[in-house]
């Protein structure tokens, strides 16, 4: 087993959340703080960074349900990069994918995100 | 048509009270004596419907039964009471108490009376007939209710279970309830008997029927091994006291899920369909419907079901059903519906063919009869789980047991039996994608037998076995927990999720579906389990 961490990171106009490990119930605490970090300074998009991440179960989806939840609330966009092919699948089976855009690196996500015009 | 006619049936009294006085003292007292029936047809019906007013009898002259028995019993007027040209009375007096003939201010007085009698006789009639009806509404739906309530009393609560195979049934009474029935009989040795019936006649007849043939039927089945020598026990029971005219068809059919064989016998019911590739055959037997003759004999076969194939049981309902020109949906139509039928999915068949009946009647359809479908499919991989109990010895063509371990219910174990579940599938070469959906499917199901299963007890294991074949990969997962029914595998609804609406978890099985082939559930003796089915006929679940 990976025990789960996350680190925040603010770049210009983004703030980045790099996730380690797997994401679990074990991890519900660790996230969620990371998220509140996050969205301290009321950024408008938040980048939640998967390369790191080798396991997400349904208690892992349940997380980052919530953390979308409370993304749309605050009007905030929510983004996911680093995801393997497998969770991908995993993220438009549950529809994830039609809530938040998933890009396949960091770099990527941040160029999107620029193109979009979300920042 | 019939001709509603009362008869008031009065003498007439002298209006002037010194006549009547004096006439009462010395004619006949006044009487009642008894109504006639008068026939529909009856000449004199006719006669009064066109009549002026009041009609002196004795002057008539017709070949008329009621107007004889009139005149026997001394009627000497009639004024027919008229309603929209319908005669729905009449008025009949005897003689005068004074003896004298009736007057003109008498007839003028009658036929004032009769206009003023009739719509209020009119309403009265009216009345009673509604009344009588709704009696008869009343003692027909309570009928109705009684002969459903002995129905859906005897028919099954629940579906078998058996590994590697699916059943599905479905059970639509016509609103006048007929007497379909089906039913599931354990056996020994896990086999399963199969009833699919029909009582002739409806309501509580046929109902009464049709619980007293289930009840032999059962007896039967569990001292008898042959098919026909249990039609041929009903048969004998029920010929003495079935009611007249009545008779019952029934299939019955014994499948051995270990080896797919199915040994059946028919009653007269109509021939089920066995979905073999892309074509549907009739299984065929032939037997006498059950209460008609004694010491009937019954015809009994054997078939093999072999992993895809399908078995529709039905009722004359479904076949027997018309659409708005008329055309019936015939026995042609639903075989080559069962035969073009794409999808093994058993409860999917059944949900095919309604749909395929309600676009054939259209909306408006009343249903005649009741419809009753009973569908048992064989999975591809029946014999994996079937074989993989009895630890079958390894062989290339031959499902053998991969791994086998028992697991504590503590939260993260999930991730140990993704992982030995990986090493035993190992040598199958399995595409990565595979693998990965395999293990997430592995994950959730070991996730939900112990939380929802064993409640995160320690102490309670989940038990994992792996069983592998050329054809395919089964996982089964079994808690410790009571039976019970798992959370809807329907996808969860996002948007209410995000709305703050429902909980944001809610997604195992949802999961577990949508990663596998097949995910069966069987609740049995030994506890609750989640089985898991990869096929590994597509190139793309094995890898180069």
């Amino acid at each position: 087993m990976s025990p789960f961490d996350a680190q925040v990171r603010r770049e210009p106009d983004i703030v980045v959340i790099d996730l380690h490990g797997e994401i679990n119930s074990f991890a519900e605490a660790a996230l969620n703080a990371a998220y509140a970090e996050a969205e301290a300074t009321n950024p408008p998009v938040i980048l939640l960074n998967f390369s790191d991440v080798d396991y997400i179960n349904s208690t892992g989806i349940a997380l980052i349900v919530g953390l979308l939840a409370r993304a749309r609330a605050a009007r905030r966009r929510l983004l996911a990069c680093g995801l393997s092919d497998h969770y991908v699948e995993i993220f438009n089976i549950t529809r994830l994918a039609d809530f938040m855009t998933l890009f396949p690196d960091e770099s990527s996500a941040l160029t999107g995100a620029l193109s979009e015009g979300t920042v | 048509m019939t001709v509603n006619v009362q008869t008031l049936w009065r003498t007439v009294r002298r209006r002037r009270a010194a006549a009547e006085k004096s006439e009462t003292a010395v004619g006949p007292r006044p009487q009642i004596v008894p109504v006639p029936e008068i026939a529909p047809n009856d000449p004199l019906v006719a006669y009064l419907q066109s009549a002026a007013g009041a009609v002196d009898v004795d002057r008539l002259d017709l070949d008329s039964p009621a107007l004889r028995e009139l005149k026997a019993n001394s009627v000497k007027m009639v004024v027919p009471l008229v309603s929209q040209g319908e005669l729905i009375g009449l008025l009949c007096l005897g003689p005068r108490l004074s003896q004298q003939e009736y007057s003109a201010d008498d007839r003028n007085l009658l036929n004032n009376l009769a206009t003023q009698a009739t719509p209020a006789v009119r309403v009265a009639q009216l009345v009673r007939q509604q009344q009588r009806e709704a009696q008869e509404r009343e003692r027909i739906e309570h009928e109705l209710q009684v002969a459903r309530l002995i129905q859906h009393t005897l028919l099954p609560k629940a579906l078998p279970e058996r590994a590697g195979w699916q059943l599905a049934a479905y059970y639509q009474p016509a609103r006048e309830v007929g007497g379909d029935f089906y039913d599931f009989i354990e056996l020994p040795d896990e086999k399963l008997g199969i009833v699919v019936g029909d009582v002739t006649d409806k309501g509580v007849p046929a109902a009464l029927v049709m619980a007293t043939t289930r009840s032999v039927m059962r007896a039967a089945a569990g001292r008898l091994d042959s098919p026909g020598e249990v039609l041929e026990r009903v048969n004998e029971a029920l010929c003495p006291d079935i009611p007249e005219n009545m008779f019952v068809t029934c299939f019955f059919a014994v499948l051995d899920p270990a080896t797919g064989s199915l040994r059946y016998a028919n009653a007269g019911h109509d021939l089920p369909y066995r979905r073999h590739g892309d074509e549907a055959m009739e299984l065929r037997a032939t037997g006498m419907p059950l209460g008609l003759l004694p010491g009937m004999k019954y015809e009994e076969k054997e078939t093999t079901l072999e992993p895809g194939d399908s078995l529709l049981m039905y009722s004359d309902g479904l076949v027997e059903a018309h659409d708005p020109g008329g055309d019936m949906f015939s026995f042609p139509r639903l075989r080559s519906l069962v035969g073009e039928y794409a999808s093994g999915d058993s409860e999917e068949l059944v949900d095919y063919l309604l749909t395929q009946l309600s676009q054939f009647t259209g909306p408006q359809w009343e249903q005649e009869d009741d419809i009753t479908l009973v569908t048992i499919h064989c999975s591809t991989s029946h014999r994996s789980a079937w074989l993989a109990d009895s630890d079958a010895p390894g062989d290339a063509d031959v499902p053998r047991l991969l791994a086998e371990f028992e697991l504590p219910s503590e939260p993260g174990n999930e991730r140990i039996a993704m992982q030995k579940v990986h090493e035993a599938v190992a040598p199958l070469s399995l595409s990565e994608k595979v693998m990965d959906k395999l293990g997430t499917a592995v994950a959730e199901a070991t996730m939900n037998a112990m939380e929802h299963g064993n409640k995160y007890q320690a102490d309670k294991q989940v038990a994992v076995k792996v069983i592998g074949s050329d054809d395919a990969v089964t996982v089964r997962i079994t808690d410790q927990g009571e039976p019970h029914i798992p959370e809807a595998s329907d996808a969860p609804d996002l948007d209410a999720k995000l709305a703050g609406m429902q909980t944001p978890r809610g997604w195992g099985l949802f999961l577990i579906k949508n990663m596998v082939d097949e995910m069966n559930v069987i609740n049995d003796e030994t506890g609750h389990t989640i089985e898991l089915i990869v096929n590994l006929k597509g190139d793309e679940n094995v890898a180069v």
